[in-house]
């Protein structure tokens, strides 16, 4: 299969990435060349087959319940675009 | 000095022939002076390198130091290092100084090394030239005109050029092992788990591992012997005994080590796809291996060449969910104009991100789609079994697995950057080792019109020891990996 430009679109859209008109088909070209070596795959008998969603399988550990990390918050948004009093600040999304 | 080996160096300074202090300064002369042609570096704080240096040459006089106490390090900008810039390579981290310690910088930390600056690498370990790096290509110690490999290039580079002893890589794909072999040098990639991810910037997360990049299986074990251990902060680390990595290097060689060794030789690696003039130095080194008395048998991964579609389904998967949290909220790049909040995140990433990145991010965000998943994403995940349960096979017939790293020796800067699957094919001979999670090295075994090749070799699970000391024996009788490129001083 190969995909569309209406598909590239959507899926830049659902990834928050703008993909220029300019850029749409070279990106299109681009994803199609890797997609026609991913196809490869469904040829492949794989019935019966477990995924394997990790290097090892196993289950996750579990901790008990207790505070382990300290307050950073001063450190952490130092570092941050826009901050105030504590806050993150973003454009305003409820009018 | 700066050409030795981790343990002559810590000897030196044991020896008090010179201070931690001095011997970082060797290095930063080294770097200010070629760092300009290669381009190994992003950040360099000599400041800061000096007063940990200062720190260790106290260390030492009060009677406390370690096998790395003093010794300078490089770290791949993947890893966070508190107060340093840590940018993963790309315009999105390019003002991110680290609030924090990853565990494998605090271990180091915690062993007296010192950190001499932060590598060059692909953006957020994407890429398997270097190119891809917003701070620009890293060029090859042994031709200027050729890439490093990736995406630890940085690293490898460093090392090449003698610019550090030693560095820190990532391998998510073969990102350790094929920067080595293009620079001549000795890689290790753990067995998955082995080495803490927490503070390790996030590719893909069931993937990556870090791991030592340096000239000699020896220096790698001293490496590894910090790298390594159980980690709370990471939810995969796994609760493993503490080893000893070097432990089995110091068998004499009249105890015959490799008698015996079965080194299992898969036909998927010897058949076509890898250049005759690699191919010839890695049938030569296995010939070295057979004459020290291992024994070598033919076997089999029917589902290796599965490899690299699997791979560029769960990768890219992995990073699309991983690199959502660049947002231009918490830290990192912010578009410097937006209507509202979904501009600013749309505008954030399209500026932050670089080509493959976002190209990853893409795939990862179609393959993980509404009608897509079961035949893309959980279809490569049954192949990652399959191709697992080949290595589990193999390993009944076999002590180690051998072969090329790569299908090449390092091509030219340019030569591959408009064709994406030809760059994806220059790691079709590591992928299988991530995707299994084994533990893989790469080591120089010679080379190709001047520019190295390198020997890969593959353990069964927790078998690093094994893997190092196979890789020494090696170069006990080889002079392969203190070879330094000509043209470099």
């Amino acid at each position: 299969m190969s995909l569309t430009l209406e598909q590239v679109r959507r899926v830049a859209h659902l990834a928050r990435i703008e993909v220029s008109d300019a850029e749409a088909e070279t990106t299109l070209g681009h994803l199609n060349g890797i997609f026609a070596l991913i196809e490869e795959m469904q040829a492949v008998d794989t019935r019966g087959i477990e995924p394997m969603a990790h290097a090892q399988d196993l289950s996750q550990r579990l901790r008990s319940d207790v505070v382990t990390e300290e307050n950073h918050r001063e450190a952490f948004q130092a570092i941050a675009p826009e901050t105030e009093a504590g806050l993150y600040l973003v454009p305003k999304v409820i009018e | 000095m700066i050409a030795k080996g981790l343990a002559a160096l810590a000897q030196a300074l044991a020896a008090k022939e010179l201070s931690s202090v001095e011997l970082t300064q060797m290095y930063l002369d080294r770097i200010a002076r070629l760092n300009p042609r290669i381009n190994a570096f992003i950040t360099v704080d000599a400041e800061k390198s000096l007063a940990q240096a200062s720190a260790a040459d106290a260390q030492r006089a009060a009677g406390t130091a370690g096998p790395l106490t003093g010794i300078p390090l490089a770290q791949k900008d993947i890893f966070c290092a508190n107060g340093w810039l840590t940018t993963c390579g790309s315009r999105m981290l390019g003002n991110f100084v680290s609030p924090y310690d990853a565990t494998v910088i605090e271990n180091f930390n915690a062993a007296g090394a010192v950190i001499l600056g932060k590598t060059n690498l692909d953006e957020f370990a994407m890429g398997s030239s270097n190119e891809n790096s917003y701070f620009g290509t890293v060029k090859n110690p042994w031709d200027t005109q050729r890439i490093p490999g990736g995406s630890s290039g940085g690293s490898a580079a460093a090392v090449a050029a003698l610019m550090a002893p030693a560095a820190t890589g990532t391998d998510t794909g073969g990102s350790i092992r094929q920067p080595a072999a293009m620079c001549g040098l000795t890689g290790l990639k753990p067995t998955y788990g082995v080495v803490s991810r927490y503070g390790m910037i996030a590719y893909a997360s069931s993937l990556d591992q870090g791991g030592p990049l340096a000239h000699s299986a020896e220096d790698c074990a001293l490496l590894l012997n910090t790298m390594a251990g159980f980690d709370q902060r990471d939810s995969t680390s796994l609760d493993h005994a503490k080893e000893d990595y070097s432990r089995e290097l110091l068998a004499t060689a009249d105890a015959k080590p490799l008698a015996g060794l079965k080194i299992g030789l898969p036909k998927e690696f010897f058949g076509e796809g890898c250049a005759p003039e690699v191919m010839q130095r890695i049938e030569a080194a296995i010939a070295e291996y057979r004459k020290q008395g291992a024994e070598t048998v033919d076997i089999s991964l029917p589902n290796m060449k599965l490899s690299l579609a699997s791979y560029y389904v769960i990768a890219p998967a992995e990073a699309s969910s991983n690199l959502s949290r660049f947002d231009g909220v918490r830290y990192g790049y912010r578009a410097a104009e937006y209507a509202d909040l979904n501009d600013l995140y749309t505008k954030s990433r399209t500026q932050g991100f670089g080509e493959e990145v976002k190209r990853r991010i893409l795939i990862g965000t179609y393959v993980l789609s509404h009608g897509y998943y079961d035949a893309y994403y959980l279809q490569a995940q049954r192949i990652r079994r399959l191709i697992a349960n080949d290595f589990v096979a193999a390993f009944k017939q076999c002590d180690v697995i051998m072969g090329p790293t790569s299908p090449s020796t390092a091509f030219k800067i340019g030569e591959k950057t408009d064709d994406p699957v030809q760059m994806y094919l220059s790691d079709i001979y590591t992928l299988a080792v991530n995707l299994a999670g084994l533990p893989g090295m790469s080591i120089p075994c010679g080379f190709a019109d001047e520019l190295p090749v390198g020997l890969q070799l593959i353990g069964n699970y927790f078998a690093e020891a094994k893997l190092l000391n196979i890789a020494h024996r090696y170069q006990q009788v080889t002079d392969w990996h203190v070879q330094h490129p000509a043209g470099i001083d």
